[in-house]
């Protein structure tokens, strides 16, 4: 083992790092793959190229279907609406409340964690029949606002807590220096806190909106119709028809699996990071 | 602030106006105002219903429900053989669920704890199970494990595990390995980002100096590693197993239970109860007992954290 | 420009006192330094001076004018870090120009403005950089050029030298008195240095557990400590003690420390006979290699070499104390050595740690 020469037992450990690697990223990716795989198989080769590793022709026929003649565009629509709005509100109301989290101290913080932890505890299955009952009277069932409020309201806690821990890794310094270089309090929040915090801004954004792309339980409660509908319950509402098209479905999979996927990647440095930062805080 | 004035009148004077002071008092409140009216509203309020409705008979079937039935829920709860079933359904999932993403997540925190050339590269690949929607994951694993469309079987039989090529989803013996590992798979990267946070906060001069004292491998994985993270492994491992008992995503999408309820679990069982059946009140009642069972579990588990600090 | 006025000044963070009644006159144009160890409550005052901690009670005058309710903003005043404090976004020409752009000042006084801090500092390579692509030395330089361009009525320094090594630190200390001479602004200045304190200040505020110990001038301070705190903070090496008991012996006045060799005293000093005291001498006031009466013998415990000088460990009966000597025959000194304490250059202080 002297120096750093390569002996016997460096190379056997080296390459059993990167063929462990190389099992994780393969495990990682090969159900992503498969789905891709379908999707561009012709229809003719579904059943008979089955478990080829790749088919002997490639056609978008799927997605073109998908697209023209079914109702995945509505409930892509949809989705991006809800997730889209409810990443915007939820960042802006953690942003507000991480910040007071971060740098005040004041009586009731106490509780105010206390009470956002709890509502990271319970089972929110629990909430599936009142919250049906609540919205239900206010027209909010079967309507993209009710679940823009359940989203918002599921998701607030812990985005607060994300960009608790991004305002904490900003020296307080650099506020009372804006503050004596003329600034008000909000000043300072808004022309040098805020620019700082972009990185957080963005991983809670994208962490927001791909919870609230996924989500499925209340969705299925609060959503009826096919007007309403958002991808998770459009796809498994396509799942239970009777003739099952493999192809369709998974050319839609793709294109469910695309949004969150492309923020995933943009922002997951960051989402790692935020997270060291809470993890390392305790 | 406000009692030093009563305090001193002679300080009176040096107060921050009245409107100065409300309006520096306020400010914390004002910023986290909307979240909390928020999570009240919509998350502490149907808590509380949730619980009331535990007691009474809520089905949205039934036009004169609604009235109090005190414990009647409950007592037919014990006599229900399928939520018992469900409950041993929830320990074989969970248990498995979290042991598994464990192991592995600890694996990968550890294979990557090292720099090595394209390390953030396959950081970003291997963690990105993790961002896909659990109900796309769900999906996708049911169709790897059909035997029309999927490798799985087809590989399992070729291995000689399987006698036929047949979905193991619908094979009462099996069915819950299905989403067994669905879970594994879309959980590893949460429990290695999690690791990894607390492996990189590991000094690294005290690997230095144990293997100047002439520790190998192994002995600093056993004397550094675990006890510095024992304690994110025990937090990370008592917050997943309480969420993976209440997550039926997977289930409700992957076998919606079956076959021959197999795979139920409480959480699945719940959403049962109030999707299909519609009887609000059962579900609620079980649902509390669901969390009941989970505060028990996490107050033994911090009680025995305990009593494992206080003997060392 | 501006004096300030400092009166009865309390702060407690709940019931948890930090400082007592604070009262200090800083008159304009003066550079007056904080000093004190870390806890003393000095960072506190400057951070009440500044409006970025709430006054509990007393008063803070600036120019006459009572700024207690006034923000931060209001009080015309600049502030140098300890952590420099950069805005990390900003090119260091943003960093300068921020509190002026937050004035409304017009574009082209802004830029002329800046361009002249930057000249007297020698920023101008640097201008369109970010703090990042600075060295210590240099975000040093821009935060007080950030300070600069304001023309405050009084400049607050919170430790601005503590992050940078010994070579530039003693640089920056020298250009911080320079610009002083040159703009003449009113200036406090905090920092645990105390050679810092005694080399910038015209006079130094020595603290210690949230009250004024002495204020005066460097020289003042070091010739005349108030008490044994300061004695024991100003100057390095500190200054020596021995505690023990003031008696006469034989009419003449002698000083006995605890289990200790009795020290014949030069002078009577204007302590009670028979009572507790304290003696303290500065290791550069002990003379080695003395003869004559007064002349006692003290074993060598250890020579320090710091080029400049020695420093020597040595023991007298029980009590150790050093001395310190620019004379290079006692480099290799070992065994044992006369020395003398000259009585103009002892101190006293009495059981409750008031020089007497």
């Amino acid at each position: 083992m002297a120096g750093h020469s390569l002996t016997k037992g460096r190379v056997v450990a080296l390459l059993a790092h990167r063929l462990a690697i190389l099992a994780y990223v393969a495990f990682a990716l090969f159900p992503l793959y498969w789905l891709l795989k379908v999707s561009v198989t012709p229809n003719k080769l579904l059943y008979s190229e089955g478990i080829r590793m790749w088919p002997s022709q490639t056609s978008f026929e799927h997605f073109d279907f998908v697209l023209k003649h079914s109702e995945f565009p509505t409930f892509f629509k949809n989705s991006l609406i809800v997730a889209g709005s409810t990443a915007l509100i939820v960042t802006a109301l953690a942003s507000l409340a991480g910040y007071a989290l971060s740098r005040f101290s004041f009586r009731g913080k106490y509780w105010i964690v206390a009470l956002m932890l709890l509502t990271q505890m319970f089972p929110l299955v629990m909430l599936v029949a009142p919250i049906f009952k609540m919205l239900s009277p206010l027209g909010l069932t079967n309507s993209l606002t009710g679940l823009v409020i359940v989203y918002t309201a599921f998701n607030v806690p812990f985005a607060t807590f994300l960009m608790q821990s991004f305002f904490d890794g900003i020296p307080k310094d650099l506020e009372e220096a804006a503050m004596i270089d003329g600034a008000t309090q909000f000043g300072a929040f808004r022309q040098i806190i805020l620019p700082l915090t972009l990185p957080g801004i963005a991983a809670t954004l994208g962490f927001v909106f791909t919870a609230a792309w996924s989500e499925l339980l209340f969705s299925l409660m609060l959503i009826s119709g096919n007007a309403a509908a958002t991808f998770p319950v459009g796809l498994l509402s396509f799942v239970s028809k009777f003739s099952i098209d493999f192809g369709q479905m998974m050319a839609a999979g793709v294109m469910a699996l695309i949004p969150a996927c492309l923020f995933f990647l943009l922002i997951q440095r960051y989402l790692v990071q935020g997270l060291t930062a809470g993890a390392v805080k305790g | 602030m406000a009692s030093l004035a009563a305090r001193n009148g002679g300080s009176q004077r040096d107060q921050r106006p009245l409107k100065k002071r409300l309006a520096d008092a306020s400010a914390p409140y004002l910023y986290s105002a909307p979240a909390l009216i928020l999570i009240v509203t919509v998350m502490l309020v149907p808590l509380v219903l949730g619980i009331s409705y535990a007691f009474r008979d809520i089905q949205l079937l039934k036009p004169f429900s609604g009235g109090f039935i005190g414990l009647d829920h409950f007592r037919t709860l014990s006599q229900d053989q399928n939520f018992y079933r469900a409950l041993r359904n929830t320990l074989w999932w969970t248990g498995w669920s979290v042991l598994l993403q464990f192991v592995f997540g600890l694996i990968l925190a550890l294979l990557l704890d090292k720099p090595f050339f394209g390390r953030a590269i396959v950081q970003a690949l291997v963690f990105l199970p993790w961002a896909v929607p659990s109900f796309l994951a769900g999906l996708n694993w049911a169709w790897l494990f059909n035997p029309v469309v999927g490798p799985l079987p087809h590989w399992l039989f070729a291995l000689g595990i399987m006698s036929e090529p047949n979905n193991i989803l619908s094979d009462p013996q099996l069915a819950m390995w299905g989403p067994i590992i669905a879970n594994v798979w879309w959980g590893i990267p949460f429990f290695a980002i999690t690791l990894l946070a607390a492996l990189q906060a590991i000094p690294r001069d005290l690997y230095e100096a144990a293997s100047i004292d002439g520790a190998g491998p192994v002995k600093r994985f056993l004397s550094i590693t675990l006890p510095f993270l024992a304690p994110t492994i025990a937090i990370t491992v008592l917050l997943r197993t309480v969420w993976i008992s209440n997550f039926a995503d997977l289930i409700i999408v992957m076998t919606n239970g079956g076959p021959a309820d197999r795979t139920q679990i409480v959480a699945s069982y719940i959403f049962t109860q109030a999707f299909k059946r519609l009887d609000f009140g059962y579900a609620s009642a079980i649902a509390l007992v669901l969390l009941a069972l989970l505060i028990i579990y996490s107050m033994l588990i911090v009680v025995l954290r305990q009593w494992l600090l206080s003997k060392d | 420009m501006a004096s300030i006025d400092i009166s009865n000044i309390r702060k407690s963070y709940g019931i948890h006192p930090v400082l007592h009644g604070i009262d200090l006159e800083i008159r304009d144009g003066e550079f007056v330094v904080l000093v004190g160890p870390s806890g003393c409550g000095k960072s506190t005052l400057l951070r009440m001076i500044a409006g970025l901690e709430a006054v509990t009670d007393g008063e803070i005058r600036i120019a006459g004018k009572r700024v207690n309710d006034l923000a931060p903003k209001d009080r015309d005043i600049a502030m140098v870090f300890q952590s420099y404090a950069l805005y990390p976004h900003m090119s260091v020409a943003k960093n300068m120009s921020y509190s002026l752009r937050l004035r409304k000042m017009a574009k082209e006084k802004i830029a002329s403005v800046v361009a002249g801090a930057a000249t007297k500092l020698g920023l101008e390579p640097l201008m369109e950089r970010r703090p990042k692509a600075l060295s210590g030395g240099q975000r040093q330089r821009v935060a007080m050029g950030r300070a600069i361009v304001r023309e405050p009525k009084a400049f607050l320094f919170d430790e601005p030298l503590s992050n940078l090594d010994a070579r530039l630190r003693e640089q920056m200390r020298a250009e911080i008195k320079k610009l002083h001479k040159d703009l003449g602004a009113t200036s406090i200045y905090v920092t645990h240095d105390q050679i810092e304190a005694m080399t910038l200040a015209d006079r130094i505020v020595a603290m210690h557990g949230g009250i004024i110990q002495q204020v005066g001038s460097p020289l003042d301070l070091y010739d005349n400590p108030a008490n044994l705190f300061v004695a024991g903070f100003i100057g390095s090496p500190g200054m020596n003690f021995f505690e023990g008991r003031y008696i006469k012996l034989n009419g003449k006045s002698v000083f006995a420390p605890t289990g200790g060799v009795e020290l014949l005293l030069e002078a009577p000093a204007n302590l009670e006979e028979g009572s507790r005291a304290t003696l303290g001498i500065r290791p550069e006031h002990v003379v080695l290699g003395a003869d004559g009466p007064e002349a006692q013998m003290a074993a060598i415990d250890l020579v320090e070499p710091t080029g400049f000088g020695i420093i020597l460990h040595l023991t007298l009966g029980p009590v150790s104390l050093k001395a310190f000597t620019l004379d290079r025959r006692f480099l290799n000194a070992t065994g044992e050595i006369a020395v003398r304490l000259p009585g103009s250059h002892l101190h006293f202080f009495d059981e409750s740690g008031r020089k007497v």
